[in-house]
């Protein structure tokens, strides 16, 4: 598989994400956000985690006018697959690939820690190397988090399984981390193919550093 | 010609900075305080002439940029 990684002024988490993918065995290309195309033999986008434009504005809001995304946009409503991961997640967002919008954190802090998800649905190209229900150990480090979308936009998600990913204690018991609505750590559209989360699954390839459940969750896209 | 466009987090989506002042002026002994809501305040230059116009051009930058409609409200002075 071939990875395009997005890289805008900003962006920091670029080279994790590519030792991620590398490491899964895939090749990986960085795009840099004034290219207007996207190469031509790749197998799906990842915009990684960073502070695009200083996150001025809203996170996310700059970015999503970069060159690039108009190029993401039309591979994403083509079917390729997209991958946003925290900063990522918030330029989908804004950019309307992703329903919703991505808040100041609730306690208005930076959190920065290890933190249990649990996986509330597997039948997607992502996570469907996990378990439904099951519980990974994932770092996440975010002040614009918290999730928010309406009554109406959070049924919508529900009744076609496109939320991901809950924030949860040790037993898969939901808990408050940032104000997220019903705790939401990730999404995907309704067509299953783009796919936002804020914790950093690039983070966690090694047990020494803490856990390797990252590993289990990319490697879905291959498979 | 100046435009003033404010831009607030909607009615019912909490503010948790005006959520944060409001307990910081509370604690402070200011009370009748009902609620904080911030936002922020974007003043633009324009050379126009028009104020129908302008104004007009001013909302398509709020819909378009300056406010993430999904979760802000803004509003449009033009002096």
């Amino acid at each position: 598989m071939k990875v395009a990684v997005l890289r805008f002024p900003g962006t920091n988490c670029e080279f994790d994400t590519q030792y991620a993918f590398e490491k899964l065995g895939h090749t990986t290309e960085l795009v840099w956000h004034e290219e207007e195309t996207l190469p031509a033999d790749i197998d799906m986008v990842v915009v990684p985690g960073g502070f695009s434009y200083g996150d001025y504005l809203r996170s996310g809001a700059i970015a999503r006018f970069s060159p690039v995304m108009k190029a993401v946009d039309a591979y994403a409503k083509d079917g390729g697959k997209v991958l946003g991961i925290c900063n990522g997640f918030q330029i989908l967002t804004e950019a309307g690939l992703l329903p919703g919008a991505l808040k100041r954190n609730n306690n208005l802090h930076f959190i920065s820690k290890h933190q249990t998800l649990r996986v509330e649905n597997n039948d997607n190209a992502f996570l469907n190397q996990c378990q439904k229900g099951e519980v990974l150990n994932i770092p996440i480090a975010h002040a614009d988090g918290n999730y928010y979308i309406d009554d109406e936009g959070l049924a919508d998600l529900e009744a076609n399984n496109q939320v991901l990913l809950r924030y949860c204690d040790a037993e898969g018991n939901r808990v408050v981390v940032n104000g997220s609505v019903t705790s939401i750590a990730g999404i995907c559209n309704k067509e299953k193919n783009v796919f936002g989360l804020m914790p950093h699954p690039e983070r966690a390839l090694e047990a020494i550093l803490g856990s390797k459940d990252g590993i289990k969750m990319l490697k879905g896209f291959a498979s | 010609m100046t435009a003033v466009v404010n831009v607030f987090l909607k009615e019912g989506v909490l503010d948790p900075q005006g959520k944060a002042a409001h307990h910081a002026l509370d604690s402070l002994g200011f009370e009748g305080v009902k609620d904080v809501r911030i936002g922020k305040q974007i003043v633009l230059q324009l050379d126009a002439q028009d104020k129908a116009k302008a104004e007009a051009e001013v909302k398509e930058m709020c819909e378009t940029l300056l406010a993430n409609t999904v979760i802000e409200d803004y509003t449009i002075e033009i002096k």
